[in-house]
């Protein structure tokens, strides 16, 4: 990370954010319990930096990066955002207008290449829609800006006139990206932009996404469940399970001197390319908790082979444990963690 | 003429898909052997064909895909009474000349060769129990009584870990987790003590950690059974953790095969040595500097697949081509090293 790092304001900073969804049982639709997607998150990215944001099915990461841009109403939580034109607004708290505003800053490109093009609409359409319904441009200027676009994300412009049936998984994901380039954003989230490619592709995709951010100076939100990809491309990485962060660290610290339990069996489990056996494998037992009825405690306690009595009766705090390195773990100051060199061998 | 050791004989496979725009070689001439107890992987991208070969194995390929040439003969042997297979040979069947409503076929699927999907919503049916899919199963191969089968399922869904199988037993698979049903498909593969299992992409839609187990009961399944694997994925760490023998597909032929070991340490062909240089590694994060490196990649896209190309399919993307022999002059299987195919002009 760069020096200037203390000095700047983040681009972004998040804190507390809630997402609860209620459950409703019954004929009159009362709300019986809350699933807890995402339960009092604190996160800051700055600017040009590379925040990843991992952890398993249901852990709430999706639900986070929407619930920061809007796409979805947080229930509650601040999210302070450097936006060129207003200036640092809480987007949680914007009206209407102001919205639209911010959402030519903030963008988002998502995980199926499928399911996230229109598919009755040109290339044209697609990367030009933003642009027009935010009155940014129209007519040769419009069609010009879309043929830039899709120049610095690797397509040819003669191709606007398609539909998305004609490309493949990767071309499609370069679409994606055009259309959330095309309003000269400062953040964007990025949802699992690679996992459904093939690993060719990935490896095309996760460099283009570097050189846009070398060039346009961008900053990135990457939320992803693939460690391998994640320690490639993210600077900081914040760990989560069911709803709540439990590791925050540097990248190469995180995966050099994890302080979790739950990270180190996440880093355990990846399947290493290396047909060698390996010495030291965590496995985990049970499954992920529920966030509609999480346990007690730390919700991770039933899992954790390090466990003691305060785990199960104490929620612990997310802290600062050494400079820069945060967890939520009672025992982060005892424990000694195999980190992925280790568990390499 | 192969050993006994052999369990399956594929033989010049052609599955062709003849369709208004054209026709695709989904695939396009595979010789392939399985062996007995082992766990053979076949790597490669979307549209490399793996997928339409293992259906093949079973003739479920989807209309309007037919079989166009080739031989799949299947060694059959005797199941002992622990369940396991016997080293005697009893048949060998040729599955690619059976009638598709034969009683041989209805034997072979499900009861000597079983097969387990990817996606484990869509593999079962969501308006039957966990119980009633599995006992179908095993009613159709086996005379036995419905409180047997019963039983018999239960048993198989503690063998595959689940928790509490003669609750899930009664349950749907909407009411259990990915890793659950995943489990119940593996169960329902494996009731009737299959021969070989076909796993294609089995977790690939499951969390890591969950991976992590279904990988490990994999294994132990396969020592318990003495069964060989057939395990397809386009991840290279899977086939480093699963496989014996890797075989590499591009476009529908077999490029590169031999051991896991060779396949990480001595990749010959262009297209496997590209596939893993671009795999981003745990290593790259230990190693971090300041400045981030860029993964190596393969240029060019994998083509249409209704494009005829002249000489090796791979050649426009590859970065040792030879002009005027790879994009002229298709290359032979040749055998550079021991146990190590490949089909590539660098080495013929």
């Amino acid at each position: 990370m760069s020096d200037q790092a203390s000095q700047e304001v983040p681009l972004l900073e998040v804190t507390e954010l809630k997402k609860y969804f209620p459950i409703k049982r019954g004929f009159l639709k009362r709300t019986v319990g809350y699933v807890k997607a995402v339960d009092n998150l604190s996160l800051f990215v700055n600017e040009r930096e590379t925040l990843g944001l991992v952890g398993e099915s249901g852990c709430g990461k999706t639900t986070a990066g929407r619930s920061i841009l809007r796409a979805i109403e947080p229930t509650s939580g601040k999210v302070m955002f450097n936006d060129p034109i207003m200036g640092r607004v809480n987007v949680a708290d914007l009206d209407d207008q102001q919205l639209r505003n911010v959402r030519r800053s903030m963008r988002m490109i998502f995980q199926d290449p499928y399911a996230s093009l229109n598919p009755r609409m040109t290339i044209m359409e697609i990367v030009g829609a933003p642009l027009s319904a935010m009155h940014i441009a129209h007519g040769k200027a419009l069609e010009d800006r879309i043929a830039e676009i899709l120049l610095m994300v690797g397509l040819r412009p003669e191709y606007m006139r398609r539909y998305p049936h004609a490309f493949s998984g990767g071309q499609r994901q370069r679409i994606g990206l055009a259309r959330a380039l095309a309003p000269n954003p400062k953040f964007l989230v990025c949802d699992e932009p690679v996992s459904a490619l093939d690993v060719s592709v990935q490896a095309q995709i996760l460099n283009l996404l570097q050189d846009l951010q070398a060039d346009l100076g961008l900053t990135y939100l990457f939320v992803a469940h693939d460690l391998s990809v994640v320690a490639h491309i993210c600077d900081r990485v914040a760990v989560m399970y069911v709803g709540k962060m439990v590791e925050l660290a540097p990248t190469k610290e995180l995966f050099t001197s994890p302080m979790h339990p739950y990270t180190e069996a996440l880093m355990s489990a990846i399947p290493r390319p290396d047909p060698r056996p390996r010495e030291k494998r965590v496995l985990l037992s049970g499954e992920v908790a529920n966030p509609a009825d999480p346990p007690s405690g730390c919700y991770f306690h039933p899992r954790c082979i390090f466990a003691k009595d305060i785990c199960k009766n104490e929620e612990p705090v997310f802290e600062e444990v050494t400079p820069g390195h945060y967890c939520k773990c009672h025992r982060a100051r005892e424990l000694s963690l195999a980190g992925a060199i280790e568990l390499m061998k | 003429m192969p050993e006994q050791s052999t369990l399956v004989d594929i033989k010049g496979l052609q599955t062709y898909f003849h369709l208004a725009e054209g026709t695709v070689r989904a695939v396009d001439g595979v010789d392939l052997q399985i062996e007995r107890q082992r766990t053979l992987g076949i790597v490669g991208e979307s549209g490399c064909g793996k997928s339409i070969m293992s259906l093949s194995m079973l003739r479920l390929v989807p209309p309007p895909g037919k079989i166009e040439e080739g031989e799949i003969l299947y060694y059959k042997t005797v199941k002992q009474e622990n369940g396991n297979p016997s080293p005697n040979l009893a048949d060998v069947i040729n599955i690619t000349s059976l009638d598709s409503n034969s009683p041989v076929l209805h034997d072979i699927r499900g009861n000597q060769i079983s097969m387990v999907f990817q996606e484990p919503m869509t593999a079962m049916s969501p308006v039957l129990t966990i119980g009633k899919q599995i006992t179908e199963v095993i009613e159709q191969h086996q005379h036995v009584s419905k409180a047997e089968a019963r039983r018999q399922a239960i048993e198989m869904l503690g063998r595959v870990k689940m928790s509490r199988p003669e609750r899930v037993i009664d349950d749907y698979p909407f009411q259990l987790s990915g890793g659950m049903r995943q489990r119940a498909v593996i169960a329902m593969a494996l009731c009737c003590r299959p021969h070989l299992l076909i796993a294609d992409e089995p977790t690939t839609a499951l969390d890591v950690t969950t991976e992590a187990q279904i990988l490990d009961l994999m294994r132990n399944l396969q020592a318990e059974f003495g069964m060989a694997i057939l395990y397809i994925t386009h991840n290279l760490g899977v086939i480093a953790e699963m496989a014996e023998e890797v075989a590499v597909m591009y476009l529908g032929k077999i490029v590169e095969q031999t051991s896991v070991k060779n396949i990480f340490f001595t990749p010959l062909h262009p297209y496997t040595r590209g596939l893993l240089q671009s795999i981003p590694q745990l290593s790259d994060a230990v190693a971090r500097h300041d400045s981030k490196r860029r993964l190596q990649t393969i240029k060019g896209m994998v083509p249409d697949p209704y494009a005829r190309l002249k000489g090796c399919p791979f050649h426009p993307r590859c970065p040792e081509m030879i002009a005027d022999v790879c994009d002229q002059v298709e290359p032979k299987v040749t055998t550079p090293e021991p146990d190590h195919l490949v089909r590539c002009h660098l080495y013929s």
